[in-house]
């Protein structure tokens, strides 16, 4: 007989490693620093998520990807999964090992400061020149913009940077 | 404020200012929606789906905050109440321009660029003084909304500035926009009949306080542009935040309800 091994927050914070992003399946929501809060309460689990943006069609995929990783942790009975909006998910959130997964997708992390007209500026996603100019601020999704580098001549895109002193 | 310890009188104030600004981002996403694959290029089509989508995202918000305070489900809020029960602004259920979007569609880019510039400006006046509100759920949002308003505001400034300093038709067409955009002003500011209520209890600032501001933060860039100040006409010919509207939302209503009545039996 096998004693069930107790549920503890690190073995939810394991479990939710594995949720990625389903526009950037190469992130995890933990990485993307879109877990808020994570508490247990003998077999009850709930999960606070950051959104990243309010309109992000991607919200409810991911919540019901959340869910099942915990479903995964055989001793769980209840999940709960709630978005909150405070404190407000901001870019410099994504950890070290967010912005290397979001390069290794092709796109380049958030830059980590504004300029002082509140502009900003991130180098090639591929070849790290700074020499870029941009496309679109708008992407294929409210997070992302489109750029071109001079450089190399490919379009990459960006992570948006997003600060509360915007 | 906790939610616990509300009285009905404050509860009533901020429903009715988040009704108003539940309806304003409701017509203004659905307005641009509309624009989707009309646009003049690919860049301004996506950036103008992506603004109309994050401020589809502001709507349902400020419709979840309602539905928290027992107003209603927030889906069927957004859809389903008639155009007499609205309190959105006249600007925002404002047509594109003649013609329907499936068939003929002759839309005024122009008016586009013109109305999101002040709108997304006024907007920008409300969502920084509605961080420091006295409803604190609200001001939660409002931090949220403000990150994305400030791409919004970036595209829109550009837009216009593009288009102001442009050919001789194109300033022409934009002075005809701002005329067009400027006479329907007279309520984006207006609290209606709730305007003691809400400046009272602190739930965002004086209408006075906010137009005063929003002139000041547009003043540098149409004095650039050489454009003269707008003025707002200080009453409105109809007050869309009592009420009051033009057939241009009726219409929109009806479109929209369709197309919600046909999906909702689906899962959306
Ligand atoms: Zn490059």
């Amino acid at each position: 007989m096998t004693a069930l091994t107790e549920l503890t927050v690190e073995r939810v914070y394991e479990a939710l490693l594995n949720v990625k992003d389903p526009e950037i399946d190469t992130v995890s929501i933990f990485d993307l620093g879109m877990i808020g809060e994570v508490t247990t309460n003998g077999t009850h689990v709930k999960v606070v998520l950051l959104p990243t943006f309010l309109g992000c069609p991607a919200l409810e995929i991911i919540k019901k990807n959340t869910i099942n990783a915990i479903k995964e942790l055989p001793e769980v009975t209840e999940i709960e999964v709630e978005f909150t909006f405070h404190p407000p998910w901001t870019s410099d959130r994504i950890t070290e090992k967010g912005h290397q997964n979001l390069r290794a997708f092709g796109i380049a992390p958030p830059p980590r400061h504004f300029k002082e007209d509140g502009s900003w500026h991130v180098d090639c996603a591929y070849c790290g020149s700074t020499y870029v100019t941009m496309d679109n601020i708008f992407g294929p999704t409210a997070c992302r913009s489109i750029l071109y580098c001079k450089s190399c001549k490919n379009v990459f895109e960006a992570m948006k940077p997003v600060s509360t002193n915007m | 404020m906790n939610d616990s310890v509300m009285s009905p009188e404050y509860t009533d104030a901020v429903k009715n200012l988040l009704f108003q600004l539940a309806d304003d981002d409701f017509m203004y996403s659905f307005r641009g929606s509309e624009w989707l694959g009309l646009a003049p290029h690919i860049e301004a089509d996506i950036a103008y789906s992506s603004i109309s989508q994050d401020t589809m995202g502001h709507a349902a918000m400020y419709y979840t905050l309602l539905e928290n305070l027992g107003a209603g489900n927030a889906d069927d809020l957004a859809h389903s109440r008639p155009a007499s029960d609205r309190r959105n602004s006249i600007l925002t259920e404002r047509v594109n321009g003649s013609g329907y979007y499936l068939e003929t569609p002759h839309y005024d880019w122009a008016y586009a660029v013109t109305r999101s510039y002040f709108y997304t400006q006024a907007k920008k006046v409300k969502i920084d003084s509605l961080c420091e509100s006295s409803y604190k759920p609200l001001a939660e949002v409002a931090v949220k909304v403000r990150m994305e308003l400030y791409y919004h505001r970036l595209h829109w400034e550009t837009w216009f500035k593009q288009l102001m300093s442009s050919t001789d038709v194109a300033k022409k067409k934009m002075n005809e926009a701002i005329a067009l955009v400027v006479a329907d002003f007279g309520d984006v500011f207006s609290y209606g009949t709730q305007k003691e209520a809400i400046e009272s209890n602190g739930l965002i600032g004086s209408e006075e306080a906010l137009q005063e501001k929003w002139k000041m933060n547009i003043e540098p860039l149409l004095t650039s542009l050489q454009v003269q100040m707008p003025k707002i006409p200080d009453q409105p010919v109809k007050n869309g935040r009592n009420g009051e509207h033009t057939n241009d939302l009726e219409e929109g209503l009806t479109t929209l309800s369709e197309v919600y009545k046909f999906e909702s039996a689906a899962v959306w």
